[in-house]
Parts: structure tokens; C-alpha cells; sequence
């Protein structure tokens, strides 16, 4: 830590400044657009334990639209749909049948992250075929913005699809019956039963959403990030996207700010590097996970969960 | 009355807004419906009278769509209908005000309201507020559309359920146990808003196992009793009837000649409960009149919780033999004045004796092996684990400690025989002791309470709202086992109806924002003197204390 002191007159220099927004923003759009989907789930009071699979089977199917049909948007595309398989369980068992979405959840986990490495290695053995890099787009004139302008303003479309969907679903939750039945549904379900709205049907649109958002979230980490995929690439990055949700408390806009703070703390190792700052990747590594503990342990107490978080709904039951 | 009457009869057609035709629904091993047919007429305020279990509700949740009927079929408007959900009763024009509140405490009145209301995208509050504001000129009331709901009181968020149900058009409106929760102001203002809906020609239900509100409050009255309609006091007889006449009447359809005797068994449990000796031990403290301080409560205070408040330098004395009652509008202090009590808060201030010795530090197990038992309100949550059998309900607050438990090992046997015994002795109700106790009957929940808490060397029983939604039989149980402790121990019955306590206890203290404003020696004119000092006539309370 001395050593980081030492040279913080080098922290500021422009590529670090760079490096450390624009790889925060990178590296916080999957978690972003996972994080987000989470709060549709969880405002309706599904709680999605299986992100990190979704994300995984996202990051896998996205890479092998990509890979095949030679084109990030099909990969994208690909990657929703992913995603949105594993969700399909979690409609299945928990929201429709009413099986513990805890043990579902972390079932989905498990089979995402072994399904994809199995497949992975019976499709491609031990090679890693790589994808091209991405193409990006410039917005115009704020890429004219000096210092940070050119590098954070041109970057692969997606990235801007996420702002545009976190700008969506803010507007959504306040002024739709959209927003109102999937508050309605997390709050208290036999309210919305009895005001004639599906609870079942809610719910399982909101985990299908979740699915799609994890599903894009896991491909940006292949098509994208890396180009590649390998198994378990996600790295936990779906347990984050859980706990930023809650942090967020079901707004949107603090869901953003948050995963891009996240991504800063995932992006870190390369701005310390750019700085000529050497600590051990192992604990660069860490980072990431004690910026979540230290996170939970200032802002634990405002993490807000619905009542009827994780609770199956039967009509008739109390 | 008798204009009130008159717009009744104006109002009032021919055929029935609604007709329930030969309804029978069956639950595993009840028969909540046996055949039931019940007329609801537009301008008319129909009372479902009957005991908890008698089939009310579930009647009810037929008609709104909750429930699908096993036989029988539903007329609306003298055209045969299928009520699949909710939603159809919606579009049928019946809206419900269900018993436990609906509206999303975290959404706005207005959101509430619309809440389903259309497939729309966008939503329209301006329009709902405009409508909002009809409703309430309607109904004679005022209520803030922007304001959470969850910030309402009770009766504000009623007087909301009631225009949500008449939100989209309702022309019948029903409304389950709909004064269970309210205070009296509440109820009163309830009054008048029925009679404002029976004005406008709907036609209201109301269910209640209250006798006097369904006497004060309804154009025709049909009594319910274990799932089947044994009796409907029509428009004329109620009118041309004088409420006590009614009164009798009704209680004779619910309990033909068995009443009197209904309660004679369970005055005998309280006598024989009693053990020589056990009341007064030999160090007892004795107050200025000589007799034996049971229970001392010395300047404590609690911390509130929420909205909540705690308890704010109460002093209380209660002696052996007699019954205190602790009266006062409900949420103002009287759960940490239990919990104190019982063990289930810390004081941050002051003692509490018991039997003269200090018991602020002791655990709750500690103060119950004591003597110092507690009754909680809350049944279901703190009261009962659901899941378990009735047997190992009845043993819950000696989990671990012989005769049930010998070196960590479960006595089933013990644990049998006493439930045996118990069920048989307060005459709880259930298929067998194995049953899981969240299956019973609230009032059979409760007497499994009573059963637990009464036992053993009981001395001092605290007692929190322990009538509150209980069918009159049950209601009559439960007091005259608070009255019996009055031989040789020693009750406090803190309860949010003032009958209850007129009928129950010695003294009253009335609590106040967690303050005990003033002790009325029950009697004449006490029910004058609490209630001023419920709404908090300063002076009076200090002249009574």
C-alpha cells in the first residue's frame, strides 16, 4: 500500500485517468446488463440465484452465434436466448410449481458452469478458437471531449444499448403498468392477483427478462471482452450482479453507478500497471470480491428486498 | 332511521343483485359450505353472521372468485354466471375488501387503485386522481392519492379497499370481518360510509361474528353456523325489531339452548387448575392495602421499535387475586408492555419485580419457569409453530427440559400424554395431537395457547388481546379463564376492547404513548373515565391516579 502512495502523483496521468474509466465501463457492462435484469426479477420478487449459469450458458451459445454466423449481433442475440434457457427452468420450477428458488438457483449455477465447459470441450477440445475484435462506434462529438473522450466514446454498440436500457427500464418502473404490476407482484402478489393481473404470468416474464439480461450480459463477456470463450470466464461476476441489485435497491440508475464502480475494481490491474505499480496479480485478483465486502459491510443495511422476495406464490395461501 | 329506511326500500328491487343458489364446498376434512343459498339485494347491507369456521368466508371467496364452488351455481342479476377468478367477479361487478389488507404498502394510494386496471403501457395518474377524488366526495372522505399507503391508518387504508372494490364499477361490494382491525372512531366512520354506499343502491356484504354490528349496522342478517345457512332475519324483522330482540333472536338461531351451558365446563378447568399454596409464597411483598404484590413495574422503560412506541416510565402494581386491565388505543405501547413483561425486551430503565425479587435480567425461560407466563397476540407468528403437531406446540416453551427431554433425547411419550391431556381439558379442537398446529382454528390456536400458558405453576399470566378475532363461544372460554386466575393468582389483560376489560378486570390502567395516564377502579362510570383518558383528558388521569 506504501508503494501505492508513492507514486500516486503517476495514478492521474492521462492513460491511467483513461485505462481506469474506460476499463471500468467495460469491464462493468456485463455485470451492468446482469445486474439490471436482476432487478426486473427481483422487484417481482423472484430471486435468481442462477445468474452466474445463465450468464455462463449466455456467454457460450452468444460465442457460438458469433463464432458460426460471423456477426456480434446474431451472437448477442444468440446469448438472450441462452440465458433465457436457463431462466426457463428457474420459470418452470420455481414460479410455476413453487420449488425453493434458492436450491433452483444455485442448481442452474452449477449445471451452467458445467454444461458450457462440457460442451466447450467437446466442440472445440482443448483450442480456444478466437473471434475477431469488435467493431466499434463513435458517438459524435462527445469523442471530441479531451483526455477521456476518444477511447470512452467509442466503444462496441452494445455498451450503448445498455445505458439506453437502463434509461428504459428507469422510465418503465415509474410511469408503465408495466413497472407497477412487477412491483406489485415482489411487494405483495395476492394484491396483484386480486386487482385481476397474473401473478404467475408477471413473474415468469420478469425471470425470462432476468434470463435474456444475464444471457447478453455472459456473451458481452465472450463476443467482446474476450473474444473467446473458456469455462468458467464468468469468475463470480454473477453473484456481484446479485448483490449490486440489492445494493441498488430496484433503481436502475444506481445499479449503473454501482457495476461501473465494480468494473473499476475489475479493471484496476491494468491501470496499476499502466501507473508502474507492481502488486501481485493474486491480489489484484482479490480486488474485486473486497470491494463487495467492504461494499456490504458500509452499505449492507440499505440493501432493500421486496417482502415477497423468493416466496412461491399460490393463490389462496397466506 | 326512517329516512334511512325509506331510501332502503327505494332503493331496493325485486330480484337480487346476486344469488348464491345451493353452494357446497369441501376442504380436506372440513365441509366449509354444505349447501348454501344466500340473496344479496342492491341497497341492502346483508350481514354473514356466524363463528369463525362457520363458513363465511369461504362463501365469500366463492362469490369473488377465490374459490371454485365443489356444487351449486351463482346468479348475478338473475343470469347464471361462472366465477373463475377474481378478475371475472371483477367484471361481474363484485368487489371484495378482504379481511387482511390487499393494497401494496410500498405503492402510492393511487397506485393501488390502478394497479390492473388497464393492458395499457403508460400509466394515467391524473385521470385516477380525478376519480379518486369523486370516490371520496361519494363516500364523505378525504384521502391524500399521493401518500404511501402503507403510511395510512387502518381505517384511511379501508375506506382506499373500499374504492379500489368499487374501482371498476362494482355494484356489490363485499366486505370480510371489515371492523376487526379498526379502532371505535374507525368503526363509526365505517358506519357511515356503508350507509352512504346503501344511499348510492349497492348492495353491500358485510361478514362479522360481532352480534351487535351485524344488529347496528344491517338491513337483513343470515346466520351461518358450521358451513350451513340456519337462519335469515329479513328487511322487515330487522326494522320492525328492537336491537335486543334482534339480539336474543340471533343468538338463539347461533346457539338454540346450549349458550349457557357453553361456558360452565371451562369455568370448572380454571377452579380446577387451581393448586393450594401456590398463590401467595411465604417472603410475599404486600402493597399499602395488605395484599400481595404480585407483579411491580418501577418507572421501566423500552425502547420503541419504528413506528412503535416503547414504553416511557411505567409504574404498575398488580396484586394477588385480582384481574388489571390496560386499556388504550391500540399501538401505544401495549406490545412492549407485554414483551417486557415476558422477557422478549430489555428495559432500558427501571425493574420489574416478581413475587419480590427482580426478574429485568432473567430470560424469558427463566420468568416462565417462575410462574410469569405470557399470552402473546400474535398467535400464528410468536405464538405457534405452524409445522409442528399440535402435541409439540403445547411443549414449545420447555423444549429441552425434562419431562420432555431426558439427555437430549425427545420423550415422545411425555410429550403425548400431556397434549392428551391438555386437549381434552381445554377441549381443543383438532383431528388429533398430531395434527399440524397451523391447521386449527384461530380458536382452537388460541385455547392451545391458554393450554400451554395456564399449566404448570402458572401465578401471574400476562394476556395481550387474547378475545381478538375469536368466535363468541371461544370469546366467553377465554374470559372466564382470565376471570377464574382471579382465585389465588393474578392476571394482566391489556386489550383493545373496552367491553373485554368492563367485564374481566379489577382495575383498568388506561396507556397512553407509553405512559400509564391514569387507573380506574372498574365499576360505574369507569367506561366514561377511560375513555377520556384514552383521548387524553390530562387532568382527569391524574385526579384518577
Amino acid at each position: 500500500m506504501i508503494l501505492v502512495f508513492a507514486s500516486a502523483a503517476n495514478i492521474f496521468s492521462k492513460p491511467v485517468l483513461t485505462s481506469l474509466l474506460v476499463g471500468g465501463l467495460l469491464a462493468g457492462l456485463p455485470l451492468m446488463f446482469t445486474a439490471l435484469g436482476e432487478t426486473i426479477s427481483e422487484r417481482a420478487g423472484v430471486l435468481n440465484l442462477g445468474l452466474e449459469g445463465m450468464m455462463l450458458a449466455g456467454a457460450y451459445t452468444g460465442f457460438l452465434g458469433a463464432y458460426y454466423l460471423h456477426s456480434a449481433t446474431v451472437g448477442f442475440v444468440f446469448g438472450a436466448l441462452g440465458g433465457m434457457i436457463g431462466a426457463l427452468f428457474m420459470v418452470v420450477l420455481c414460479v410455476w410449481l413453487g420449488l425453493d428458488q434458492i436450491v433452483v438457483g444455485i442448481a442452474i449455477t452449477l449445471a451452467g458452469e458445467g454444461l458450457t465447459s462440457v460442451l466447450q470441450g467437446a466442440q472445440f477440445g482443448t483450442t480456444y478458437p478466437r473471434l475477431g475484435a469488435p467493431t466499434l462506434a463513435s458517438i459524435p462529438l462527445l469523442d471530441r471531449i479531451p483526455v477521456v473522450g476518444p477511447s470512452l466514446f467509442n466503444q462496441p454498440p452494445i455498451a450503448y444499448v445498455c445505458f439506453v436500457l437502463a434509461g428504459l427500464m428507469f422510465w418503465a418502473f415509474r410511469s408503465t403498468n408495466i413497472g407497477l404490476n412487477l412491483k406489485a407482484a415482489g411487494e405483495k402478489p395476492e394484491a396483484l392477483d386480486a386487482a385481476g393481473v397474473s401473478v404467475i404470468a408477471t413473474r415468469s416474464w420478469a425471470a425470462l427478462a432476468t434470463g435474456a439480461l444475464a444471457g447478453v450480459g455472459g456473451a458481452y463477456l465472450s463476443i467482446v471482452a474476450a473474444g473467446v470463450f473458456t469455462p468458467m470466464m464468468t469468475q463470480g461476476q454473477g453473484y456481484m450482479a446479485i448483490v449490486i441489485a440489492m445494493l441498488a435497491r430496484g433503481k436502475p440508475i444506481w445499479v449503473v453507478g454501482a457495476s461501473f464502480l465494480f468494473g473499476i475494481s475489475l479493471s484496476i490491474a491494468t491501470a496499476l500497471q499502466l501507473a508502474g505499480i507492481n502488486i501481485s496479480t493474486d491480489l489484484i485478483n482479490m480486488l474485486p470480491f473486497l470491494t463487495i465486502m467492504v461494499a456490504l459491510i458500509i452499505f449492507g443495511r440499505r440493501a432493500y428486498l421486496p417482502p415477497g422476495l423468493a416466496v412461491p406464490y399460490v393463490r389462496g395461501m397466506r | 332511521m326512517n329516512e334511512a329506511g325509506q331510501a332502503r326500500s327505494a332503493a331496493a328491487s325485486t330480484t337480487p343483485a346476486v344469488e348464491l343458489v345451493s353452494i357446497s364446498k369441501a376442504f380436506p376434512g372440513v365441509q366449509a359450505n354444505d349447501n348454501v343459498s344466500v340473496s344479496l339485494y342492491s341497497g341492502e347491507i346483508h350481514c354473514l353472521l356466524g363463528e369463525n369456521g362457520a363458513g363465511k368466508s369461504t362463501l365469500m371467496g366463492i362469490l369473488a372468485g377465490m374459490q371454485q364452488p365443489d356444487s351449486g351455481h351463482i346468479r348475478v342479476a338473475g343470469q347464471e354466471v361462472v366465477i373463475t377468478s377474481p378478475r371475472t367477479a371483477l367484471d361481474y361487478g363484485i368487489g371484495t375488501v378482504y379481511q387482511h389488507s390487499t393494497l401494496v404498502g410500498a405503492l402510492t394510494v393511487v397506485e393501488n387503485l390502478i394497479l390492473g386496471e388497464s393492458r395499457a403501457l403508460r400509466l394515467n395518474v391524473s385521470r385516477a386522481t380525478e376519480r379518486l377524488s369523486e370516490f371520496s366526495a361519494m363516500l364523505g372522505v378525504e384521502i391524500d392519492p399521493n401518500a404511501l399507503t402503507s403510511d395510512l391508518a387502518l381505517g384511511r387504508q379501508q375506506q382506499v379497499e373500499i374504492i379500489k372494490a368499487l374501482w371498476r364499477g362494482s355494484r356489490v361490494l363485499i366486505l370480510d370481518e371489515p371492523t376487526s382491525m379498526l379502532t371505535p372512531q374507525a368503526v363509526t366512520e365505517l358506519q357511515v360510509v356503508l350507509n352512504r354506499l346503501r344511499e348510492a343502491g349497492l348492495a353491500v356484504v358485510f361478514i362479522t361474528h360481532k352480534l351487535h354490528e351485524a344488529v347496528a349496522l344491517s338491513d337483513r342478517i343470515s346466520v351461518l353456523r358450521q358451513g350451513r345457512v340456519i337462519g335469515t332475519i329479513d328487511r322487515e324483522q330487522v326494522r320492525e325489531s328492537s336491537p335486543d330482540e334482534l339480539e336474543s333472536a340471533i343468538v338463539h338461531l347461533m346457539f338454540g339452548d346450549t349458550l349457557e351451558d357453553a361456558s360452565a365446563p371451562e369455568l370448572h378447568i380454571a377452579i380446577e387448575e387451581r393448586e393450594p399454596g401456590s398463590a401467595a409464597p411465604a417472603d410475599t411483598v404486600v402493597d399499602s392495602d395488605g395484599a400481595a404484590v404480585a407483579l411491580e413495574l418501577n418507572d421501566a422503560r423500552v425502547r420503541g421499535d419504528g413506528s412503535q412506541p416503547g414504553l416511557d416510565g411505567v409504574s404498575l402494581q398488580l396484586r394477588f387475586g385480582e384481574v388489571l386491565g390496560i386499556a388504550g388505543v391500540d399501538g401505544n405501547g401495549q406490545r412492549a408492555l407485554a414483551e417486557a413483561i415476558s422477557g422478549q425486551r430489555r428495559l432500558t430503565h427501571g425493574q420489574i419485580s416478581f413475587l419480590g425479587a427482580p426478574v429485568a435480567s432473567l430470560s424469558v425461560w427463566q420468568r416462565e419457569k417462575l410462574g410469569l407466563r405470557y399470552v402473546t397476540d400474535d398467535r400464528l407468528g410468536e405464538g405457534i409453530v405452524r409445522s409442528l403437531p399440535v402435541s409439540v406446540n403445547l411443549v414449545l416453551k420447555r423444549i429441552g427440559h425434562a419431562p420432555y427431554w431426558r439427555r437430549g433425547q425427545v420423550k415422545r411419550d411425555a410429550i403425548d400424554r400431556n397434549a392428551r391431556e391438555l386437549v381434552e381439558q381445554f377441549d381443543i379442537r383438532t383431528p388429533s395431537i398430531d395434527t399440524r398446529a397451523g391447521t386449527l382454528s384461530g380458536g382452537n390456536i388460541q385455547k392451545l395457547l391458554l393450554a400451554r400458558e395456564l399449566t404448570g405453576e402458572a401465578k401471574v399470566v400476562v394476556f395481550h388481546k387474547p378475545t381478538y378475532g375469536l368466535d363468541l363461544k371461544t370469546t366467553r372460554t377465554v374470559r372466564n379463564m382470565i376471570k377464574g386466575l382471579r382465585d389465588g393468582k393474578a392476571a394482566l389483560l391489556i386489550s383493545t376492547d373496552l367491553d373485554e376489560l368492563l367485564e374481566c378486570a379489577d382495575r383498568i390502567a388506561v396507556l397512553s404513548r407509553g405512559k400509564v395516564v391514569g387507573i380506574v377502579e372498574n365499576g360505574p362510570g369507569a367506561a366514561e373515565q377511560i375513555g377520556r383518558l384514552m383521548i387524553g383528558d390530562v387532568s382527569l388521569g391524574l385526579a384518577a391516579a
